[in-house]
């Protein structure tokens, strides 16, 4: 059987994180190497203050590695020029957006600034890509509403759009689900999940719902108090790496379920 | 610009000659409408027309506008609906300059005293003040990443530049104390063509810097973070805008005093007439509406029918402080 070599969007070697300042070091996790294949979806788990912001912080080059590489598509981020980077990667932040007073088309079409030229004009592409988007993402109905008229998981949704107007091959989501119900966490996910089938881009997101993370990811990165363990979620389970996930005092993992169980 | 804003900036446009043409027309000495028209198509010359209205209907224009785009951007870069050019501290620096020059004068002893106190002296000095704030700004801005923080220091300048001027004026005598109370009046009428000329020369700077500025203020509107996922240059940007705000706020203070409430106000009501956040569309509609307020403001301000002319930053004040408090109730009820 002859299998084509995958398509590595992201490759971490040897990364360390953690924050340096005058007064020393203080690493939060080393020895991390990931690697995400194209049209993967990949979950970021851990206990909170674990370090997943500090890890989606520095893969995004907003904080500086202590030491390691990461490579997107085969170039070093340090070596992207800014715009570069952006047209590579795009984001889905926890924090709001500071203004709500903008239509969804034209949030959305706010991704497409990595193309367009000095004034921001869009071009026909350019709407084209935002009206995919917004169809792909299901909120072509919303495209005139404003920002603040939308409830938290419509917003989300737009956001994801932007993201996916942005036009990158990975796309990194920071706690898309959290304020959101139970509902719209599982239709969030399931929505990322499908994106990462049709349009072949990477996506990554940090999430605190493991149970659907197993179920819905390809690959899962599990931050733990001294290593980085990823890959299947059911090797995951089979190697009882979310066994120690937790202090056991209070939950323990059920692996026929796949889910966590209060003792 | 939108097809859909063509209608809204049409009828801003003939508002803004209506109040152009009215602004000319009134004051103190009555002038018929046609050797008004005659002398602005150069057929007659009339030297109030000439040399009084038109020049202080343009200063009008140019303080109206660069006053609300400075507000625009402020509020933009600090995500904040209260900021202006007013917060950077950047007026409270000019004004720091002037107190200097008038009452400080008092300290270089009388022979100075009147060579100090010529017009182009204040002026030098009120652009010397909101260019060293500017400066200790930039200074601050390189080593905190926090536009808050930077929001506040500019609210320290504010402060300081208030005591230094009460310190000051404790030992002025009359006579300075009110020539600076006059300055602070703001005044549009006391330019000349020459000095208008300077005057538009850097307000074009300021402008064009905003203009380069227009797609990095959009993607600012999603907040910094965001922007420089989308990949703009953040410290670049921030620094043009900076620059930008202090040339336009700083030479209108240097120019025509300390007019307040428009830079605040005027972006808000934009925003309420074209209903986005759009830069695109916002900052022509802020230009057009800045000058038409400020025309409206002069035009008041020469109480028609009367010798009595009003400090024009009262006026500004009266229309610009109901507006933030409408502001601040509205924003109460958006947030409960």
């Amino acid at each position: 059987m002859i299998t084509a070599q995958p398509h590595i969007v992201l490759e971490t070697k040897n990364l360390s994180i953690g924050y340096a300042s005058k007064k020393g070091v203080s690493m939060v996790a080393d020895a991390i190497n990931i690697v995400l294949e194209k049209g993967q979806l990949v979950g970021l788990v851990g206990a909170n203050g674990i370090g997943k912001s500090t890890l989606l912080r520095t893969l995004t080059n907003v904080q500086k590695p202590l030491s390691g590489e990461i490579y997107i598509n085969s170039k070093s981020v340090l070596d992207y020029e800014p715009v570069e980077l952006a047209q590579q990667l795009s984001l889905v932040l926890t924090e709001q957006i500071a203004s709500k007073n903008l239509s969804v088309f034209e949030l959305v079409a706010l991704g497409r600034q990595p193309y367009t030229n000095w004034m921001g004009n869009l071009s026909q592409e350019d709407i084209t890509i935002t009206n995919k988007a917004l169809a792909q993402t299901n909120i072509e109905a919303l495209k005139t509403k404003k920002c603040f008229e939308l409830s938290d998981g419509q917003l989300q949704k737009v956001m994801i759009a932007r993201a996916l107007a942005q036009d990158t091959d990975l796309i990194i989501l920071d706690e898309p689900t959290t304020h959101l119900d139970m509902y719209h966490k599982a239709y969030i996910l399931k929505l990322v999940k499908k994106l990462a089938k049709d349009t072949g881009k990477t996506i990554l997101f940090s999430s605190h719902e493991i149970d659907l993370a197993i179920q819905l990811c390809d690959s899962m990165i599990v931050m733990k108090e001294n290593e980085v363990v990823s890959g299947q979620p059911c090797h995951l389970i089979s190697n009882g790496t979310f066994n120690s996930l937790f202090p056991k005092d209070l939950i323990a993992f059920d692996e026929n379920t796949g889910a966590f169980r209060v003792n | 610009m939108e097809k859909k804003y063509t209608y809204p900036f049409l009828i801003l446009i003939a508002l803004l000659i209506i109040c152009f043409f009215v602004n000319i027309s009134l004051g103190s000495v009555s002038i018929p409408t046609k050797e008004i028209f005659n002398s602005l198509i150069g057929k007659a010359d009339n030297y109030i027309i000439q040399n009084y209205r038109l020049p202080k209907a343009f200063t009008a224009i140019l303080v109206g506008s660069g006053l609300g785009i400075s507000g625009l951007l402020m509020q933009t870069l600090f995500r904040n609906p209260l900021a202006g050019p007013f917060v950077l501290g950047i007026s409270s620096g000019a004004s720091l300059g002037v107190a200097l020059v008038i009452l400080g004068s008092g300290f270089f002893g009388g022979v100075f005293t009147t060579l100090l106190i010529s017009k182009w002296s204040v002026v030098i000095a009120a652009s010397l003040g909101s260019f060293l704030v500017l400066l200790a700004v930039m200074i601050v801005s390189s080593r905190v990443r926090d536009t808050m923080a930077i929001l506040i220091i500019g609210l320290m300048f504010g402060s300081i530049t208030a005591a230094v001027v009460s310190v000051l004026s404790y030992f002025s005598s009359a006579e300075q104390l009110q020539q600076y109370v006059f300055w602070g009046f703001g005044s549009l009428g006391n330019l000349s063509w020459s000095e208008l000329f300077i005057f538009f020369l850097i307000y074009l700077t300021g402008v064009l810097m905003t203009i380069v500025s227009i797609k990095g203020l959009n993607t600012l509107l999603l907040g910094e973070n965001y922007a420089k996922s989308m990949g703009l240059n953040l410290k670049r940007s921030r620094l043009v805008i900076i620059i930008a705000t202090s040339l336009l706020a700083g030479t209108i203070t240097a120019f025509a005093g300390p007019i307040a409430f428009i830079g605040l106000a005027i972006p808000h009501m934009t925003r309420q007439i074209f209903h986005t956040s759009n830069h695109k569309t916002l900052l022509p509609a802020v230009f057009l509406f800045g000058a038409i307020v400020m025309l409206i403001c002069d035009s008041i301000a020469q109480l028609p029918t009367s010798d009595y002319t009003l400090p024009i930053n009262a006026i500004t004040s009266l229309v610009g402080a109901p507006v933030v408090i409408w502001l601040l109730v509205r924003k109460r009820k958006m947030l409960f």
